[in-house]
């Protein structure tokens, strides 16, 4: 079912540059060459019947709803699958399309329930609408043929229905599976009437390969795929544009709304990262929102031991002014500290780090993403000159090669996946770099020309083999290097990576990956024309996840591969504003756009605009500010949506240095793990509870719009405006739009940057400035920002969390679809159903010789810890590999991780642990943990 | 803060500078990076390290380094707001 306010014309639109002028219904009209008729009418405003055909599907022909008449041409072609030609004459009113159609609608209708009233679709139902245009007044055919209205309905998955009664075969499901999705999980099974949509081989739905990503309920044009929420409420009556609050695509959304209360959240069509996509998380699991978990009133305590209690917000805000006030008289002002989430709007972290540095006097404060994404900002501003992904996502629909090197994109990024699926079955090749098969590996119509299964840890050594054959088999764009980069860098480097020690055949071993792919792989991505990189956390989280996006970016510098649509270097972030809170200053060493704090010009700059003096030295990164606590010198802590007792690594570690603070407030929605160490809590609030702004993977800045008021009564930014006023710093602000502009006012890339114009545009990409007032979608377009780009020196230097007898296998880590993160949210929605518990993914061989069988539950320990999961064999592993997610609790995945840091930003290295892997005694459950079919049975 | 740590942390950084031929250059650069990403107390902790003992355990492009750092200024001991 469409979105309650979008228009439809029928037919996608084509991107030609010839226009074709021709006439329909007596009216001139003027389309891209390619344009269906329907389209063509639509876009003046006549609309032609239609069912089988949407905008967002390639046309399909098989409702004959659109039929129309066309001067010189014989019958009665239908719109949708008809070209606009010069000079044609169309007319979609007649005598003769009229009864045909009511013909058509008359068939339709006499094989569908006529519960119109009771049904969820009334009031956005394609079918009834259908039936109104066409004038239909009776069925001649009667209802007591046969039918399929006793066909059963499918409730397996837990967010919509599948109910074939309904269904008019129109396919649009299916081919939204296929042609925006990319999963291929609906089919139509059978023939003529016995037709019927089937997911996978005729099974429910939750057990076909349906991935819940809901464009088949949008598609659908009855109430045959229906949300369940929107079953239960019926439907809205307004909606409201806003972003999405989980992974960096940043999807945008309509929250369709009754009142204060969200019916669903649709996909919105004009949402450029996603184009009318979504995903699971986006679209169905925002429950959490108005989960009873919510703490909706400030919390306080005097110790950690005592049980909280309530308090006004004046009261809490208060305590937690005085609490930081009297641990900086107690210890200096260098002993406090804050701590923002990649969760929170670009808004939210600027007043964050500006109330650190301003009221508080200390840059003492970092952004969570230190522990994801902190190299590349190192890599790419050292590199290119800004700390940030060089494209927009539909450049990828311009690539000839992709390669993906350790991020998940399926899994982690699914809406930016499909439209690199779609691009690869194109026809792009893919070269895919990760230690496990992930699904890009092979998918439906999708085969990676080269799986590299780089041993954790070997990424740096792998990048160089590939730079080595590229210099050394004279596969270097000369003439970019030479306009484009630095000379004597490209040549320094060039003598380094022409080493033998960096040759294919000699990390082979090392590295696990075979020369001659290495080779192949490495003239695929020379050779391509336009190459593209597109990279995660399996890049940045090592000991030389600098190093590593550093060698990405000389890579892509020798081979030209940058400065225009289709190529490019783009890290994929985790988070729906991890590039926003880097972009904001979160970073202790760094103000707004990535401007050194011990630069004088831009101090003054600040000082001036907040009036007051700024320390000149960076403060504490979050891991040392852990450290710093152990050792006594680091004593108050502000932590705004950030688990980090969960999600750092090495949680021992940071539970102790949590315990050794006097003094924590945490800002969060739920009572999380970190809150068991704190003070103060202040009840924060979701994303649709607020306004804001988040910026994307690919710096689109887009709005966050407040649908419901916030259940605790302040929006994030109005409690730390709160807290800096009771601090002593006047914070006066009375709209978020007030924050932007004056970022705006000091920051060169967000000069041009405006609510007012954001709601205009609907999005932008920074910079965008008097340069280029509409942003920009691609950088380094003629010249890089830094001017000449700078090739950097890559030497492989092992990590020294090596395997051994003790511990011989290494883990990685990652995350599943239907989670995200440490599970805050995901784990409050039915998304439980498809993952109640984090797996131990163990290849067979390793499996067998430690007993272990599938599902069976085992000990993984680390020089850090011991944690307890089930296991899964899987040969999506290789050998010596071990892999699992993050997302439950009670797991405790990051006990086991260790300390061990990237070298220049100190992003744990949370992708190389080595661990043993021993079965637990058999029967034998670990304390507190439930078999699975009891979870399942909980969550349902 | 764990002297130790700050060791391994410090030769780590040297570990990536150590490509380059130039051992002035690669001096500088690791001490420039000490400075640029580090908070003052880790600073004033590795520089005492070297001054006290000699700094034994780093390697001695790092050792170099952090004998080219300056000692930083104590923070001001005076808490915001409070006259």
């Amino acid at each position: 079912m469409l979105s309650i306010s979008d228009k439809d014309y029928g037919t996608p639109p084509r991107n030609a540059s010839g226009m074709v002028e021709l006439e329909i219904d007596g009216r001139p009209v003027s389309a891209p060459a390619g344009t269906s008729v329907m389209r063509a009418a639509a876009m003046l405003g006549v609309s032609v019947p239609k069912l089988c055909a949407t905008d967002s599907l390639e046309p399909y022909g098989s409702c004959r709803l659109c039929l129309v008449e066309i001067e010189g041409r014989k019958g009665y072609p239908a719109s949708c699958t008809t070209p606009v030609e010069p000079g044609m004459k169309v007319r979609t009113q007649t005598p003769r399309v009229a009864d045909l159609r009511r013909n058509v609608m008359e068939l339709y209708i006499s094989d569908h329930p006529l519960d119109c009233l009771t049904c969820p679709a009334n009031g956005n139902c394609e079918l009834q609408d259908m039936a109104g245009v066409v004038g239909l007044r009776q069925v001649r055919y009667g209802y007591d043929g046969s039918n399929h209205l006793d066909a059963p309905k499918d409730e397996s998955n837990p967010y919509f229905t599948f109910d074939p009664s309904k269904c008019i075969v129109c396919a649009r499901c299916v081919r939204a599976c296929e042609e925006i999705q990319g999963t291929f999980a609906l089919t139509i099974d059978g023939r003529g009437f016995g037709s019927v949509i089937s997911p996978g081989q005729n099974g429910p739905f939750m057990d076909s390969e349906c991935v819940s990503c809901g464009a088949c309920v949008q598609a659908c044009p009855t109430a045959t795929l229906t949300e369940k929420s929107l079953i239960e409420k019926g439907q809205a009556e307004h909606s409201i544009v806003t972003t999405c609050g989980y992974c960096g695509v940043g999807c945008s959304f309509k929250a369709e709304m009754k009142g204060n209360e969200v019916v669903r959240m649709v996909p919105n069509k004009d949402g450029m990262p996603n184009h009318g996509h979504s995903c699971v998380k986006g679209r169905f699991a925002w429950g959490y929102a108005t989960h009873p978990d919510r703490v909706l009133k400030p919390m306080v305590r005097d110790s950690i031991e005592e049980p909280w209690r309530e308090a006004s917000w004046e009261e809490a805000i208060a305590r937690a002014a005085a609490g930081i006030k009297r641990v900086q008289r107690k210890y200096g002002r260098g002993a406090v500290g804050g701590i923002t989430s990649s969760r929170c709007t670009n808004e939210e972290t600027y007043l964050v780090q500006k109330m650190m540095r301003a009221a508080l006097g200390t840059n003492n404060v970092d952004t969570c993403a230190r522990v994801c994404h902190s190299p590349t900002g190192y890599g790419l501003k050292t590199a290119f000159g800004t700390s940030a992904g060089t494209q927009d996502f539909d450049s990828v629909l311009k690539a000839d090669v992709v390669m993906v090197i350790g991020a998940n994109p399926t899994e982690a990024h699914p809406v930016f996946a499909s439209i690199m699926k779609r691009r690869l079955r194109q026809g792009a090749q893919l070269i895919v770099v990760d230690p496990r098969r992930i699904e890009l590996v092979k998918s439906p119509h999708i085969a990676a020309a080269y799986h590299l299964p780089v041993r954790p840890g070997g990424n740096v050594a792998l990048i160089n083999a590939m730079a080595h054959v590229v210099v050394t088999e004279g596969l270097v764009d000369e003439e970019f290097v030479r306009e484009r980069c630095e000379g004597p860098d490209f040549e320094l480097w060039k003598s380094f990576i022409t080493q033998p020690h960096n040759s294919p055949e000699a990390v082979a071993e090392i590295i696990g990956v075979p020369a001659r792919d290495i080779r192949g792989a490495a003239r695929l991505y020379a050779s391509a024309g336009n190459a593209v990189i597109y990279y995660g956390l399996g890049v940045t989280e090592h000991s030389q996840g600098s190093t590593m996006v550093l060698g990405m970016a000389n890579l892509a510098m020798a081979t030209g591969n940058l400065g225009r649509d289709g190529v490019g270097v783009n890290p994929l972030r985790g988070q729906n504003n991890v590039q926003g809170s880097c972009d904001m200053g979160s970073f202790p060493h760094e103000l707004t756009g990535y401007r050194h704090i011990s630069d004088p010009v831009v101090r003054e700059m600040f000082e001036r605009e907040w009036g007051v003096k700024l320390d000149p030295e960076p403060g504490l990164r979050i891991p040392n500010m852990f450290d710093a606590a152990l050792d006594g010198s680091f004593k108050a802590l502000y932590v705004e949506g950030e688990d980090i007792a969960q999600s750092d690594p090495n949680s021992s570690h940071v539970i102790a240095a949590l315990r050794a603070m006097e003094f924590v407030v945490v800002q969060d929605i739920f009572m999380n793990e970190t809150a068991k160490y704190a003070h103060v809590f202040l009840p924060g609030s979701s994303f649709l509870e607020k306004n804001g702004t988040f910026t994307n993977s690919e710096r689109r800045i887009s709005l966050v719009r407040k649908a419901i008021p916030p259940l605790a009564g302040k929006e994030d930014w109005e409690i730390t405006a709160a807290l800096s006023n009771a601090l002593g710093y006047p914070m006066q602000y009375r709209h978020p739009s007030e924050i932007m502009d004056e970022i705006a006012r000091l920051t060169p890339t967000f000069a041009g940057v405006s609510y007012d114009k954001l709601e205009r545009l609907g999005s932008v990409q920074w910079p965008c400035n008097d340069a280029a007032p509409q942003g920009t979608p691609v950088m380094h377009v003629g010249k890089f920002v830094r001017g000449k780009g700078k090739f950097t020196l890559t030497e492989y230097v092992p990590t020294d969390e090596r395997t051994g007898p003790r511990y011989p296998l290494l883990l990685t880590t990652g995350r599943v679809l239907t989670q995200y993160n440490v599970g805050t949210q995901t784990r409050r929605t039915a998304n439980v159903l498809w993952h109640s518990e984090d797996r131990l993914e163990i290849h067979p061989h390793d499996a067998e010789q430690r007993g272990i069988r599938d599902g069976d539950w085992v000990s993984v320990s680390s020089r850090a810890g011991a944690i307890t999961l089930r296991a899964l064999v899987t040969e999506r592993v290789a050998p010596g590999v071990v892999y699992t997610t993050f997302h439950h609790p009670e797991t405790g995945t990051n006990v086991v991780t260790t300390e061990n840091s990237d070298w220049a930003t100190n992003c744990p290295e949370y992708k190389v642990t080595a661990v043993q892997v021993m079965p637990l005694p058999a029967g034998r459950v670990p304390k507190g943990r439930q078999p699975i079919p009891a979870q399942l049975a909980a969550a349902k | 803060m764990d002297i130790k740590h700050l060791v391994k942390m410090a030769n780590q950084i040297g570990d990536f500078f150590a490509a380059y031929p130039n051992r002035d250059e690669t001096v500088q650069s690791i001490a420039v990076h000490l400075k640029n990403s580090w908070d003052p107390r880790m600073r004033r902790q590795i520089i005492d390290y070297v001054e006290r003992s000699g700094g034994a355990d780093l390697k001695p492009i790092v050792r170099d380094a952090v004998r080219a750092l300056e000692m930083p200024q104590q923070i001001a001991a005076e808490v915001p707001g409070d006259d």
